[in-house]
C-alpha cells in the first residue's frame, strides 16, 4: 500500500510524442481509473508505471520512492493484463506463485498465501487445473490472484474486462471493486469503457492524444467536464452539441446539453426546432433521437411515460439556461 | 449406416478400393524390408543360390550374433553405439544451439540483430554437401579427424530448427514476456520456466527429425573417420561390400541393414504422439 506520484510524466517513440506531460497524486488505496479512446496513450502510461515501458520525461514515484529506472519487479506493483497472460503450461496453482517463487518467498508462505487469495476468489476448487481448462472468467480470477498474493503496493490493470462478455463484465467489475476496497490498495485501471470509468473509478484520468483532459471525481467529470472531448466521451448517450448559430446566437462557441436535460416541446415552442427521426425505447427510459434544421443530430432522453413523437413529426426542444455548456473553438469550457 | 455417419456417407465399394490401394503401396514398400529380413536369417549358400527363398530361414541368431559382435570391419554393436552418439550429439545440439538463437532474435534488441538473422538464414543454402571441403579442412587442422567431435560439431548450427523455434516464439503473446517480468523473472528463468516447457511438442517433433538427420548421414563420417572404430552404421554398411574378388557375406550384411534400422523405427514410434502434436497444434 502505498502512495503513487506521476509528474510530467512525457513518453515519445523517436520523435513522435504520445504522452504530453501527465502529472497526478493517488492516494494510498485510491481507485483511479484512465480513461479515453484507442490510440490516446492510456495503456502507455500504465505501462510506463509498470516499467514495462521507459519514461521519456518526467517521474513516476511509488510510495514517495523514484522509481523510473527499476525493473517492474522491484516496484512492489502488480499487474492484471488484458488477455490474461497466465503461463499455459503451470496449474493454476503455480501461475499464481510463480512470482512468489522467484522472489524466494518460503514455501509454507507461498502455499499459505495462494490458498488465502484462492479462497478469496472463489478458485480453490481449480488450483490443479491449466489456464485452458478454466472459463474466460475463472482465467481473469487467476489473473487477479497472481497480483494479490504478490502484495503490492500498487494493482495495475490493463483493460482487464474487455475479454468477458457483457454480462460478466458486470459482475468483475463489482468483484474488483469490492475486492480493491477490502485489501486497500491502490489501483490504477486503464479502460476505453466510460461505464467501467464512471461506475469504478475514486477518480479518473480522462486522455485525448496524450493529454490528461481532466482529472476528477467521476461525478464532478460528468457535472462538469472541462473540454467538449471530455463532455462528448462521458456519459451515454453522448452529450449534445450545437453550434451558436443554431439557436440564434453569434460566435463559434458550441454549446453542450446533456440528454437528459432536453425537453420535448410543441412545434414552433421551446429554443431550437427539430424533427423526430427514430425512437429507442428501453423501458424505465426513451431515447428520442432528432434532426435539426442544419442537419445535427440531438438525442433527448426522456420518461418512458412521456409521449413519443412520431417519426417525421416537427417537436420544440426546451432547456434551462443552466444546465447548458459552452465551449470555445479550442474545444475548452467557458 | 448412412443416416448416423454424417459427413462420410458412401462407404461400400470405395472403401475397400482405398484400402486395398493402401495395401498394395504398404506391400510394395515393405518388400524389400522383407527380402533385407528374410537374408540376414538364412546361409550364405541360400542366398546365393536362386531363385532367393521368401520365407526367414534358422540362422536367425547365427547372423545376428555374428554381426553384433564381429562384424567384417568392425563389430557392428561398435558402429551402432557410435551412430547414437553421433545421432544424439547433433539432435541434442541442434536443439540446444538453435532455441538460444531463437531466443536471442526474437526477444533481444541488439546491434546487428537483422544481419544475424539473415547469416543464419543463409546457412540454409549451405548444407554440408556444399561446403564438404573446407569443412573437412577445418575439422582436419582442429585436429578432430576420427573423433566425435569431428562427426557432430560441422552438423550442429542449423537454420531450420532456428528458424522453426523464432517462428514459435513470435507466436507467444508479448505479454506473457511481460507478466514474467513483471513477476520478477530474469530473461533466462523466462526462458527455462517459461518458453522450454511451451516449446516442448516442437522440440520433440524436431528431435525426431534431426535424430534421423543424424542416423541417416553417410558423406561425411564416410570422409573423416578413416579408423573401423569410428565408423557410424550407415557408412558402416557400405564398407562391408566386397572390393575385389572378397566374397560378401549377405547375410551378415543383411542383418546389419536391419539393425541399423531400429533406433530410427524406435524412436519414431516412441515420440509418435508427441512429434504429431508438435507439427499439428501449438499450445497457447
Amino acid at each position: 500500500m502505498a502512495t503513487l506520484t506521476l509528474n510530467n510524466v512525457k513518453k515519445s517513440f523517436g520523435k513522435t510524442d504520445v504522452i504530453h506531460g501527465v502529472s497526478i497524486d493517488v492516494e494510498d488505496g485510491e481507485f483511479i481509473v484512465i480513461v479515453g479512446p484507442s490510440g490516446c496513450g492510456k495503456s502507455t502510461l500504465l505501462r510506463m508505471v509498470a516499467g514495462l515501458e521507459t519514461i521519456t520525461d518526467g517521474e513516476v514515484q511509488i510510495g514517495g520512492r523514484r522509481v523510473n529506472e527499476e525493473e517492474p519487479m522491484a516496484r512492489d506493483i502488480a499487474m492484471v493484463f488484458q488477455n490474461y497472460a497466465l503461463y499455459p503450461h503451470m496449474s493454476v496453482f503455480d501461475n499464481m506463485a510463480y512470482g512468489l517463487k522467484i522472489a524466494k518467498v518460503d514455501k509454507a508462505e507461498i502455499a499459505d498465501r495462494v490458498n488465502q487469495a484462492a479462497k478469496l476468489l472463489q478458485l480453490e476448487p481449480y488450483l490443479t487445473r491449466k489456464p485452458r481448462e478454466l472459463s474466460g472468467g475463472q482465467r481473469q480470477r487467476v489473473a487477479m490472484g497472481r497480483a494479490i498474493v504478490r502484495k503490492p503496493a500498487v494493482f495495475l490493470f490493463d483493460e482487464p474486462l474487455s475479454n468477458l462478455d457483457a454480462k460478466l463484465r458486470v459482475q468483475m467489475r463489482l468483484e474488483i471493486r469490492a475486492l480493491q476496497r477490502e485489501l486497500g490498495v491502490t489501483a490504477l485501471y486503464v479502460t476505453h469503457d466510460q461505464v467501467e470509468a464512471m461506475t469504478m473509478a475514486d477518480r479518473m484520468i480522462v486522455m485525448n492524444g496524450g493529454v490528461a483532459d481532466q482529472i476528477g471525481k467521476p461525478l464532478e467529470v460528468y457535472a462538469n467536464p472541462a473540454t467538449e472531448f471530455v463532455a462528448g466521451f462521458i456519459g451515454s448517450p453522448p452529450m449534445n452539441f450545437l453550434t451558436c448559430g443554431l439557436i440564434g446566437e453569434t460566435g463559434d462557441d458550441r454549446i453542450g446539453i446533456r440528454p437528459e436535460h432536453m425537453r420535448l416541446a410543441d412545434a414552433g415552442e421551446g429554443r431550437l426546432n427539430a424533427q423526430a427521426a427514430f425512437c429507442e425505447v428501453l423501458g424505465a427510459e426513451t431515447l428520442v433521437h432528432l434532426r435539426c434544421v442544419d442537419g445535427t443530430q440531438v438525442t433527448v432522453r426522456q420518461d418512458a411515460a412521456k409521449a413519443i413523437p412520431d417519426e417525421g413529426t416537427n417537436v420544440g426542444l426546451s432547456w434551462a439556461g443552466a444546465n447548458e455548456m459552452r465551449f470555445d473553438s479550442n474545444g475548452q469550457r467557458i | 449406416m448412412a443416416e448416423h455417419t454424417g459427413m462420410v456417407e458412401k462407404r461400400g465399394a470405395g472403401l475397400w478400393l482405398t484400402h486395398l490401394g493402401l495395401i498394395i503401396g504398404v506391400a510394395f514398400i515393405f518388400f524389400p524390408i522383407w527380402l533385407a529380413f528374410v537374408a540376414s536369417t538364412v546361409s550364405q549358400p541360400e542366398i546365393v543360390r536362386p531363385p532367393m527363398p521368401l520365407l526367414p530361414g534358422d540362422q536367425f541368431f547365427e547372423n545376428y550374433s555374428k554381426a553384433l559382435t564381429a562384424g567384417i570391419n568392425a563389430p557392428v554393436a561398435l558402429m551402432l553405439g557410435n551412430s547414437l552418439f553421433m545421432a544424439l550429439g547433433i539432435a541434442i545440439g541442434k536443439i540446444a544451439i538453435s532455441l538460444l538463437s531463437a531466443f536471442a532474435i526474437v526477444y533481444f534488441k541488439f546491434p546487428g540483430k537483422k544481419l544475424f538473422f539473415w547469416l543464419i538464414f543463409l546457412t540454409l543454402m549451405l548444407p554440408v554437401e556444399v561446403r564438404i571441403v573446407p569443412t573437412y579442412e577445418v575439422i582436419a587442422n582442429f585436429g578432430m579427424l576420427n573423433s566425435y567431435q569431428g562427426l557432430i560439431l560441422p552438423l550442429i548450427a542449423s537454420a531450420t530448427a532456428t528458424f522453426l523455434f523464432r517462428q514459435f516464439f513470435m507466436t507467444v503473446p508479448d505479454e506473457l514476456a511481460e507478466a514474467a517480468r513483471v513477476d520478477g523473472a530474469g530473461p533466462m528463468r523466462f526462458f527455462f520456466d517459461i518458453l522450454l516447457p511451451m516449446s516442448r511438442t516442437n522440440i520433440a517433433a524436431l528431435f525426431v527429425i534431426l535424430f534421423i538427420y543424424g542416423w541417416n548421414q553417410y558423406l561425411w563420417p564416410l570422409l573423416i573417420t578413416t579408423d573401423p572404430s569410428m565408423n557410424t552404421i550407415v557408412m558402416g554398411i557400405k564398407q562391408m561390400f566386397p572390393s575385389g574378388d572378397d566374397i560378401a557375406d549377405w547375410p551378415v550384411i543383411m542383418a546389419t541393414s536391419i539393425l541399423a534400422m531400429v533406433p530410427p523405427v524406435i524412436v519414431v514410434v516412441g515420440m509418435q504422439k508427441l512429434f504429431i502434436r508438435g507439427l499439428v497444434e501449438s499450445e497457447k
